[in-house]
């Protein structure tokens, strides 16, 4: 089965390239990007500040049972609707870095668009961080898992 | 001959994840890993096989028994990392495709 989501990570390069083909217009795929009610509902996180525009700056924050488990900021360098976003990210609390991001949104068909994203970290080693980090999440929730089975089964 | 198995397929189990976390700070006995489950003990021992099988695990005779041991080379591999995020990445951006659809017909 052809995957939707594809990662290009070569060895020893600090970068990695996500691309995905959308099911979606190229401006409603733009638009995901760019209000701040969308970007909630499909990551999951809540935006405090987005300045869509050449040297605006973004801010995003999760929170969990009333604590802050996820903080983001970074700053827009350029900004191009339906074309371009170049902008920096950085999770803050994070041995990840800053790191640097083009966002290419194209069109394909009517209905259906193309976005590239590639993100360039700071050496190799944090690049490697970032890929363990879902790996290590689903450590954690495994954790979290485990942890309720053996509270139950007292 | 050993069967090939791919750590994705080792890591995609949830009770798997929890074995492999239980030995992140310890070696154990099979016996011991089992108790933390209550998945019936040859499940346990099938678990650690796969584990095993992939390198995700080493085991090690000591005395009368065999020990577990995490094998965190195993996981530097960066290749092994990159399935986990692009599941998640995938996971997003479905999301997004079906928030924007739902804005869309409003």
């Amino acid at each position: 089965m052809e995957q939707k989501t594809k990662i290009n990570a070569e060895d020893g390069r600090q970068e990695l390239v996500i691309t995905r083909e959308f099911d979606l217009p190229l401006d409603l795929l733009f638009k995901a990007y760019t209000e701040a009610e969308l970007i909630e509902q499909w990551m999951g996180t809540k935006v405090i500040k987005l300045e869509n525009k050449n040297h605006g700056s973004y801010q995003f924050e999760t929170s969990y049972n009333g604590n802050v488990v996820f903080k983001a900021n970074g700053t827009i360098h350029a900004f191009i609707p339906n074309q371009k976003i170049i902008r920096t990210f950085e999770m803050e609390n994070a041995s990840i870095g800053v790191q640097l991001e083009f966002l290419e949104f194209e069109q394909l068909t009517h209905d259906t668009s193309k976005l590239t994203i590639q993100i360039i970290y700071k050496s190799e080693k944090h690049r490697e961080e970032q890929l363990k980090l879902p790996f290590a999440n689903g450590l954690n929730m495994a954790h979290s898992r485990l942890q309720e089975i053996l509270i139950n089964s007292k | 001959m050993e069967l090939r198995r791919d750590v994705f397929q080792a890591i995609a189990d949830p009770t798997r994840r929890a074995i492999l976390l239980l030995l992140t700070t310890q070696s154990m006995t099979a016996g011991a890993i089992a108790s933390n489950f209550d998945t019936a003990r040859p499940t346990v021992s099938k678990h650690l096989q796969i584990l095993t099988e992939c390198e995700l695990l080493k085991q090690e005779q000591q005395g009368r028994e065999i020990y577990y041991h995490f094998n965190p080379n195993k996981m530097k591999e960066i290749a092994d990392f990159i399935e986990p995020f692009r599941q998640m990445w995938d996971t997003k951006f479905n999301k997004l495709e079906a928030v924007m659809k739902k804005y869309k017909s409003k």
